[in-house]
Protein backbone atom coordinates (compact mmCIF):
# COMPACT_ATOMS: atom_id res chain seq x y z
CA UNK A 1 0.00 0.00 0.00
CA UNK A 2 1.34 3.44 -0.82
CA UNK A 3 0.19 6.99 -0.13
CA UNK A 4 -2.65 8.09 -2.37
CA UNK A 5 -1.37 11.01 -4.49
CA UNK A 6 -4.95 12.29 -4.75
CA UNK A 7 -4.69 13.35 -1.09
CA UNK A 8 -2.82 16.43 -2.25
CA UNK A 9 -5.11 19.44 -1.95
CA UNK A 10 -7.68 17.64 0.18
CA UNK A 11 -9.23 19.71 2.97
CA UNK A 12 -10.66 17.82 5.92
CA UNK A 13 -13.71 18.78 8.00
CA UNK A 14 -12.84 20.99 10.99
CA UNK A 15 -12.38 19.07 14.22
CA UNK A 16 -14.36 19.80 17.40
CA UNK A 17 -13.28 22.99 19.17
CA UNK A 18 -10.48 22.68 21.75
CA UNK A 19 -10.86 24.78 24.91
CA UNK A 20 -7.43 25.79 26.23
CA UNK A 21 -7.42 25.36 30.00
CA UNK A 22 -5.06 27.24 32.30
CA UNK A 23 -3.98 24.07 34.10
CA UNK A 24 -3.33 22.35 30.76
CA UNK A 25 -1.06 25.21 29.75
CA UNK A 26 0.80 24.89 33.05
CA UNK A 27 1.04 21.10 32.75
CA UNK A 28 2.32 21.32 29.18
CA UNK A 29 4.75 24.07 30.20
CA UNK A 30 6.21 21.88 32.96
CA UNK A 31 6.50 18.98 30.50
CA UNK A 32 8.63 21.02 28.05
CA UNK A 33 10.78 22.56 30.82
CA UNK A 34 9.18 25.99 30.32
CA UNK A 35 9.81 28.04 33.45
CA UNK A 36 8.87 31.51 32.27
CA UNK A 37 6.30 33.05 34.69
CA UNK A 38 4.15 34.10 31.72
CA UNK A 39 3.52 30.38 31.07
CA UNK A 40 2.44 29.73 34.66
CA UNK A 41 1.26 32.82 36.49
CA UNK A 42 -1.86 34.70 35.31
CA UNK A 43 -0.66 37.87 37.08
CA UNK A 44 2.69 37.77 35.27
CA UNK A 45 0.87 37.12 32.00
CA UNK A 46 -1.50 40.04 32.54
CA UNK A 47 1.39 42.31 33.48
CA UNK A 48 2.90 41.45 30.10
CA UNK A 49 -0.34 42.35 28.33
CA UNK A 50 -1.90 38.91 27.89
CA UNK A 51 -5.41 37.87 28.90
CA UNK A 52 -4.16 34.77 30.75
CA UNK A 53 -1.19 32.39 30.83
CA UNK A 54 0.50 32.01 27.44
CA UNK A 55 1.10 28.55 26.00
CA UNK A 56 4.63 27.50 24.97
CA UNK A 57 5.40 27.76 21.22
CA UNK A 58 4.87 24.03 20.62
CA UNK A 59 1.52 23.80 22.46
CA UNK A 60 -0.38 24.06 19.16
CA UNK A 61 0.56 20.43 18.52
CA UNK A 62 -2.02 19.43 21.13
CA UNK A 63 -4.72 21.17 19.09
CA UNK A 64 -3.30 19.92 15.79
CA UNK A 65 -3.19 16.29 16.92
CA UNK A 66 -6.87 15.52 16.19
CA UNK A 67 -6.42 16.72 12.60
CA UNK A 68 -3.41 14.45 12.04
CA UNK A 69 -5.49 11.57 13.42
CA UNK A 70 -8.07 12.34 10.70
CA UNK A 71 -5.36 12.22 8.05
CA UNK A 72 -3.98 8.89 9.25
CA UNK A 73 -7.48 7.40 9.42
CA UNK A 74 -8.55 8.55 5.95
CA UNK A 75 -9.90 5.38 4.30
CA UNK A 76 -8.39 6.00 0.86
CA UNK A 77 -5.26 7.79 2.15
CA UNK A 78 -3.00 4.75 2.07
CA UNK A 79 -0.93 6.04 5.00
CA UNK A 80 0.28 3.07 7.04
CA UNK A 81 0.48 4.46 10.58
CA UNK A 82 3.19 1.95 11.58
CA UNK A 83 5.50 3.32 8.85
CA UNK A 84 5.08 7.00 9.70
CA UNK A 85 7.99 9.05 11.03
CA UNK A 86 7.69 12.72 11.97
CA UNK A 87 9.99 14.57 9.55
CA UNK A 88 9.47 18.29 10.03
CA UNK A 89 7.34 20.52 12.21
CA UNK A 90 6.59 24.21 12.08
CA UNK A 91 4.32 26.64 13.88
CA UNK A 92 3.51 30.07 12.43
CA UNK A 93 1.72 32.32 14.93
CA UNK A 94 -0.43 35.35 14.21
CA UNK A 95 -0.97 35.72 17.95
CA UNK A 96 -0.05 33.57 20.96
CA UNK A 97 -2.38 30.91 22.38
CA UNK A 98 -3.63 31.88 25.84
CA UNK A 99 -5.75 30.04 28.41
CA UNK A 100 -9.43 30.53 27.65
CA UNK A 101 -9.04 30.31 23.87
CA UNK A 102 -11.47 28.06 22.07
CA UNK A 103 -9.59 26.83 19.02
CA UNK A 104 -10.78 25.03 15.93
CA UNK A 105 -8.36 23.27 13.59
CA UNK A 106 -8.79 22.41 9.93
CA UNK A 107 -6.30 20.26 8.06
CA UNK A 108 -5.34 20.53 4.42
CA UNK A 109 -2.83 18.30 2.64
CA UNK A 110 -0.56 20.72 0.82
CA UNK A 111 2.02 18.42 -0.72
CA UNK A 112 2.83 14.79 -1.40
CA UNK A 113 6.27 13.91 -2.68
CA UNK A 114 7.97 10.62 -3.30
CA UNK A 115 11.67 10.31 -2.59
CA UNK A 116 13.58 7.05 -2.87
CA UNK A 117 10.57 4.86 -2.12
CA UNK A 118 9.42 7.04 0.76
CA UNK A 119 6.49 9.44 0.66
CA UNK A 120 6.60 12.86 2.26
CA UNK A 121 3.17 14.13 3.21
CA UNK A 122 2.94 17.79 4.23
CA UNK A 123 -0.21 18.82 6.07
CA UNK A 124 -1.17 22.28 7.31
CA UNK A 125 -3.61 22.67 10.17
CA UNK A 126 -5.10 26.13 10.28
CA UNK A 127 -6.17 26.99 13.81
CA UNK A 128 -8.69 29.76 14.45
CA UNK A 129 -10.27 31.17 17.60
CA UNK A 130 -13.97 31.41 18.55
CA UNK A 131 -14.35 34.58 16.46
CA UNK A 132 -12.86 32.83 13.43
CA UNK A 133 -9.62 34.83 13.63
CA UNK A 134 -6.50 32.98 12.56
CA UNK A 135 -4.23 32.17 15.54
CA UNK A 136 -1.61 29.74 14.28
CA UNK A 137 -0.82 27.36 11.45
CA UNK A 138 0.80 24.06 12.40
CA UNK A 139 2.64 22.37 9.55
CA UNK A 140 3.84 18.78 9.71
CA UNK A 141 5.74 16.72 7.22
CA UNK A 142 5.26 13.02 7.78
CA UNK A 143 7.64 10.58 6.18
CA UNK A 144 5.93 7.31 5.23
CA UNK A 145 8.54 4.62 4.70
CA UNK A 146 8.07 2.49 1.62
CA UNK A 147 7.96 -1.30 1.51
CA UNK A 148 11.37 -2.83 2.16
CA UNK B 1 13.77 43.69 29.33
CA UNK B 2 13.45 43.73 25.58
CA UNK B 3 16.37 43.21 23.26
CA UNK B 4 16.93 45.70 20.47
CA UNK B 5 17.51 44.31 17.01
CA UNK B 6 20.29 46.77 16.22
CA UNK B 7 22.27 45.50 19.24
CA UNK B 8 22.37 41.96 17.85
CA UNK B 9 25.06 40.46 15.65
CA UNK B 10 24.54 37.55 13.31
CA UNK B 11 26.45 34.55 14.66
CA UNK B 12 26.54 35.65 18.28
CA UNK B 13 25.29 33.26 20.96
CA UNK B 14 22.24 34.58 22.83
CA UNK B 15 21.48 31.60 25.04
CA UNK B 16 22.76 28.16 26.05
CA UNK B 17 21.18 25.48 28.18
CA UNK B 18 21.34 21.79 29.03
CA UNK B 19 18.35 19.61 29.84
CA UNK B 20 18.44 16.25 31.58
CA UNK B 21 15.60 14.30 29.98
CA UNK B 22 14.63 11.22 31.98
CA UNK B 23 12.02 8.49 31.58
CA UNK B 24 9.93 10.54 34.03
CA UNK B 25 10.11 13.45 31.59
CA UNK B 26 8.75 11.21 28.84
CA UNK B 27 5.84 10.00 30.96
CA UNK B 28 5.07 13.59 31.89
CA UNK B 29 5.23 14.75 28.26
CA UNK B 30 3.05 11.82 27.13
CA UNK B 31 0.35 12.88 29.58
CA UNK B 32 0.61 16.57 28.86
CA UNK B 33 0.59 16.17 25.07
CA UNK B 34 -1.62 13.11 24.65
CA UNK B 35 1.07 11.29 22.66
CA UNK B 36 1.01 7.79 24.16
CA UNK B 37 3.06 6.00 21.53
CA UNK B 38 4.66 3.18 23.57
CA UNK B 39 8.08 3.62 21.88
CA UNK B 40 8.41 6.52 24.33
CA UNK B 41 8.03 4.38 27.46
CA UNK B 42 8.51 0.68 26.60
CA UNK B 43 11.91 -0.67 25.58
CA UNK B 44 10.40 -3.90 24.24
CA UNK B 45 8.09 -2.02 21.88
CA UNK B 46 10.90 0.32 20.78
CA UNK B 47 13.15 -2.68 20.10
CA UNK B 48 10.41 -4.46 18.14
CA UNK B 49 10.54 -1.63 15.56
CA UNK B 50 14.32 -1.69 15.31
CA UNK B 51 15.25 1.01 17.83
CA UNK B 52 17.86 0.41 20.52
CA UNK B 53 15.41 1.49 23.21
CA UNK B 54 13.00 4.14 24.40
CA UNK B 55 13.44 7.51 22.71
CA UNK B 56 12.16 10.99 23.55
CA UNK B 57 9.14 12.38 21.71
CA UNK B 58 10.49 14.56 18.91
CA UNK B 59 7.98 17.20 20.00
CA UNK B 60 9.45 17.15 23.52
CA UNK B 61 12.92 17.85 22.14
CA UNK B 62 11.45 20.59 19.94
CA UNK B 63 9.52 22.00 22.88
CA UNK B 64 12.41 22.21 25.32
CA UNK B 65 14.96 23.40 22.75
CA UNK B 66 13.14 26.71 22.29
CA UNK B 67 12.94 27.49 26.02
CA UNK B 68 16.34 29.25 26.22
CA UNK B 69 15.08 31.49 23.39
CA UNK B 70 11.83 32.19 25.26
CA UNK B 71 13.79 33.18 28.36
CA UNK B 72 16.15 35.34 26.32
CA UNK B 73 13.19 37.02 24.61
CA UNK B 74 11.43 37.46 27.97
CA UNK B 75 7.97 36.39 26.78
CA UNK B 76 6.83 33.17 25.04
CA UNK B 77 4.54 35.30 22.85
CA UNK B 78 7.57 36.81 21.12
CA UNK B 79 8.29 33.49 19.38
CA UNK B 80 6.14 33.96 16.28
CA UNK B 81 7.50 31.14 14.16
CA UNK B 82 9.36 27.98 15.09
CA UNK B 83 10.41 25.09 12.91
CA UNK B 84 12.63 22.03 13.15
CA UNK B 85 13.55 18.92 11.22
CA UNK B 86 13.85 15.72 13.23
CA UNK B 87 17.16 14.19 12.16
CA UNK B 88 18.26 11.80 14.94
CA UNK B 89 16.52 10.12 17.87
CA UNK B 90 17.28 11.02 21.48
CA UNK B 91 17.58 7.71 23.31
CA UNK B 92 16.69 8.02 26.98
CA UNK B 93 18.54 5.61 29.25
CA UNK B 94 16.42 4.19 32.07
CA UNK B 95 18.82 5.30 34.80
CA UNK B 96 20.97 8.07 33.28
CA UNK B 97 18.37 9.75 31.09
CA UNK B 98 19.71 11.83 28.21
CA UNK B 99 21.53 15.14 28.32
CA UNK B 100 20.32 17.50 25.57
CA UNK B 101 22.41 20.61 24.94
CA UNK B 102 21.08 23.71 23.22
CA UNK B 103 23.04 26.63 21.79
CA UNK B 104 21.01 29.51 20.36
CA UNK B 105 22.67 31.94 17.95
CA UNK B 106 21.46 34.87 15.91
CA UNK B 107 20.88 33.51 12.41
CA UNK B 108 19.47 36.53 10.61
CA UNK B 109 18.00 39.95 11.35
CA UNK B 110 14.92 41.32 9.60
CA UNK B 111 14.93 45.03 10.37
CA UNK B 112 11.75 45.73 8.42
CA UNK B 113 9.70 43.25 10.47
CA UNK B 114 11.76 43.76 13.66
CA UNK B 115 12.27 40.00 13.83
CA UNK B 116 15.42 38.10 14.79
CA UNK B 117 15.86 34.60 13.47
CA UNK B 118 17.49 32.52 16.18
CA UNK B 119 19.13 29.30 15.01
CA UNK B 120 19.37 26.40 17.44
CA UNK B 121 22.07 23.77 17.59
CA UNK B 122 20.64 20.88 19.59
CA UNK B 123 23.01 18.08 20.55
CA UNK B 124 22.68 14.73 22.22
CA UNK B 125 25.59 12.33 22.62
CA UNK B 126 27.85 14.47 20.44
CA UNK B 127 25.53 14.67 17.44
CA UNK B 128 22.87 17.15 16.39
CA UNK B 129 19.32 15.83 16.69
CA UNK B 130 17.42 18.68 15.08
CA UNK B 131 18.08 20.21 11.68
CA UNK B 132 17.06 23.64 10.43
CA UNK B 133 15.91 24.51 13.94
CA UNK B 134 14.90 28.16 13.68
CA UNK B 135 12.80 30.39 15.88
CA UNK B 136 11.66 33.80 14.72
CA UNK B 137 11.46 36.24 17.59
CA UNK B 138 9.47 39.46 17.33
CA UNK B 139 11.35 42.23 19.12
CA UNK B 140 8.89 45.00 18.23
Amino acid sequence: MSVNPELQGRVFPSVAPYLVGREKVREFSRAVFATNPINHDPEAARAAGHADVVAPPTFAVVVQEATLAQLLAEPDGGIDFTRVVHGDQRFCYLRPIVAGDELTATLAVTSIKTLGGHSMVTAESTIVDATGAHVVTAISTLVVRGDE
Amino acid sequence: MTHVLTDLTVGSVVAEASFRVTRDSLVHYAGASGDFNPIHYRDDVAQSVGLSGVLAHGMLTMGLAVQPVVDWAGDPARVVDYQVRFTRPVFVDATEGALVNVVAKVGALDFEANVARIDLVVNFNGATVLGKAQARVNLA
